[in-house]
């Protein structure tokens, strides 16, 4: 980072703000300690016991996601992009979430798996499960490290921290919470944090549109700028950076609507292991249910905020034009905005939401690795049959471990200009080809163990191919400039898998139907299938089904109203 | 939340979010009253921000109290057997 950025960002934070940050982190702490006496069991440890209510799991669902990076990301692609970006919130996250909890938790949550490859392990075996365990462990701590950097870059910018004291600092934090409380501790801080999150954007949205005059006042003054594609959602071309309207559409309906996005809510182990903490099946279907209210919404302060920026910040202005803006780069849109418009106390407050959303971001990555790290490969294949307090210790060991290796990996990515396509390009290598394999396998009996990891295989190396021809720093053949790489990566993943996995399956045996009970549709009987309607799962407005058609007419609208 | 008998009324989340931003609330709101200088004013394009934001969290701490006393959390009597190992 050149050195007249850091002078540039440099927020006057004052005595004030640094107690408002100081009280969330004693809090946060607190709840570490407080977890830590309810932990006794692995189970409670890795999984909370499977004891949390529906709210708590769903605002953990989408807290988990909403990371330094996906919040610095998002408003850096609302002040490049604009509008267009509210892809990634309705139809690169609002169907997925529906169809996991609709469809596909009663398999996750009925067949009692205490992990995403657990259930690949008992559908298809080893091949499949150790493909899975270890290339999602292995994204877990490079996310996580993804994370690290994030927060590092964003401490030293905003208050001048050395970059290796703040990595420690962050990391001890999440680590001593983590530790003790495991994943109870993971998720009571993952709904505090997306209150505190939004405490801090909402405040700094209704500041910068009063700046601007309204929405209308931001419309006017982008059209103005001759930024009309800006305004509408679609078709996007900038975003995907394929030219022709009608390709771009299909490729966020299919590649990040469809593929990108089912891939990644449906089958990503640190999203769903917050189902699975919920206390009951009902619970459980309803928490990506419950997500996809505010997953709707919170666009609004987090996009905006990077649209007010292309107005008022001269130096997103210059970046707009394609002129010298003295080393900002997109991602520095939203400290900068914060910096012009918040006075000191809720300054404070917006250092502590961005501080928690980073937080937020690697005690996913570090509560679901070391589930995965425990139960599906410690257990599996190295130790197995110890009591139970020996996973207890590994599990926490597993936290340490983890959270080391990620500090390490921070520097990976340090080689990418726009951090999101750096994360695209992690999820559409693991994340694609595994829906398929999902979807398949949960409907399709036939579908054999062999044709699972294959299947997995061939997909994610589709992935990789397509990332190397189109990253202009490798090959650079396929033009596709924007998120368009990552998006066809995705779909060849997916196409790739399905096919793979259906040939295979016609040379190999299928899996004995007696195993498959409860892990595939035609073999669950539909009382396994379905959710108790009493106690604290009775009233209609508990129903999966109404709230998961709420959540698609609310988006449909949005989508009306700012098409 | 916590299984073990009375533990569980000490440890209610929506309490412990009622605490973070009844203490927000109330400081925000009193640098908003008494603290804000013309020069914050101006930054925040003449919106008293900080006595908004204060408020509205002081709001938010006070739903969440509401609901945390007229709803407490009751500690199910029979813990659901939730089967650690059980699939080897």
């Amino acid at each position: 980072m050149p050195v007249l950025a850091q002078a540039d960002l440099r927020l006057d934070a004052n005595p004030l703000d640094y107690v408002l940050l100081v009280i969330y982190f004693a809090v946060v702490l607190g709840i570490g300690v407080m977890a830590r006496r309810s932990v006794s069991t692995s189970l409670d440890f890795l999984l909370s016991g499977r004891s949390l209510p529906a709210w708590v799991t769903g605002l953990a669902f989408i807290s988990a996601n909403l990371g330094a990076i996906e919040l610095l990301g998002m408003a850096a692609n609302g002040a490049q992009y604009g509008l267009p970006t509210v892809h990634y919130y309705w139809i690169g996250a609002i169907p997925a979430m529906v169809f996991l909890g609709l469809v596909m938790m009663p398999f996750y949550y009925g067949s009692k798996v205490r992990s995403v490859p657990e259930f690949l392990r008992r559908r298809f075996g080893t091949g499949a499960h150790l493909v899975n365990a270890l290339s999602f462990a292995l994204a877990q701590v490079l996310i996580a490290g993804v994370n690290l950097y994030a927060l590092a870059l964003l401490l030293n910018l905003l208050l001048g921290w050395p970059i290796p004291l703040s990595i420690v600092i962050a990391a001890l934090v999440v680590l001593t919470y983590t530790t003790l409380g495991g994943l109870s501790a993971a998720i009571y801080n993952e709904v505090l944090q997306f209150f505190v999150i939004v405490a801090a954007l909402l405040p700094l949205t209704i500041v910068g549109l009063h700046k601007v005059g309204g929405w209308n006042g931001l419309v006017d003054k982008l059209t103005a700028k001759g930024a009309g594609e800006e305004l509408g959602a679609w078709p996007a071309t900038e975003l995907t950076g394929i030219s022709n309207p009608v390709l771009s559409v299909i490729g966020i309906v299919f590649g990040l609507g469809f593929v990108l996005s089912f891939g990644y809510w449906t089958t990503n182990f640190a999203e769903v292991q917050r189902a699975l903490s919920a206390k009951s099946m009902s619970a459980a279907r309803r928490t990506p249910i419950i997500g996809a209210f505010p997953k709707a919404l919170i666009p609004f302060i987090i996009i905006i905020p990077g649209m007010i920026a292309a107005v008022v910040i001269p130096q997103v202005q210059a970046l707009n034009e394609g002129g010298d803006a003295n080393g900002i780069t997109y991602n520095e849109t939203l400290p900068l905005l914060i910096r012009e418009l918040l006075p000191n106390g809720m300054l404070g407050i917006a250092i502590t939401g961005l501080l928690a959303s980073f937080m937020a971001g690697v005690a996913a990555n570090v509560s679901s690795f070391n589930t995965v790290f425990t139960y599906d490969l410690w257990q599996d294949y190295v130790r197995k049959d110890r009591p139970d307090e020996y996973y207890l210790r590994v599990g926490r060991l597993a936290t340490l471990g983890g959270t080391i290796i990620a500090i390490g990996t921070a520097f990976i990515a340090s080689g990418y200009g726009n951090i999101m396509d750096y994360i695209q390009a992690l999820f559409s290598f693991f994340n694609a080809p595994l829906f398929a394999t999902f979807i398949l396998g949960m409907f399709w009996k036939r579908m054999s163990a062999a044709a699972g990891w294959i299947g997995l295989v061939a997909g994610t190396l589709g992935a990789v191919v397509i990332f190397v021809m189109a990253d202009p720093k490798l090959l650079g053949v396929l033009d596709l400039p924007g998120q368009g790489a990552s998006f066809v990566g995705a779909s060849v993943a997916f196409v790739l898998d399905i096919v793979v996995s259906v040939v295979v399956t016609m040379f190999t045996k299928p899996v004995p139907e007696k195993q498959l009970g409860g892990l595939v549709y035609s073999l669950t009987p539909k009382a396994d299938r379905t959710h108790s309607t009493t106690g604290d799962d009775a009233g209609w407005y508990r129903s999966p089904a109404l709230l998961g058609g709420g959540v698609l007419v609310l988006t449909t609208a949005l989508y009306i109203i700012f098409g | 939340m916590a299984e073990k008998g009375q533990k569980a009324g000490l440890f209610d989340l929506r309490l412990i979010i009622a605490v973070l931003f009844g203490i927000y609330g109330v400081v925000l709101t009193v640098v908003g009253l008494a603290f804000t200088s013309d020069e914050d004013l101006a930054k925040a394009d003449g919106l008293n921000i900080n006595l908004w934001s204060g408020i509205g969290m002081f709001v938010l701490a006070a739903v969440f109290a509401a609901w945390t006393f007229t709803k407490p959390l009751v500690v199910p009597e029979e813990v659901p057997e939730a089967e650690p190992g059980g699939v080897h």
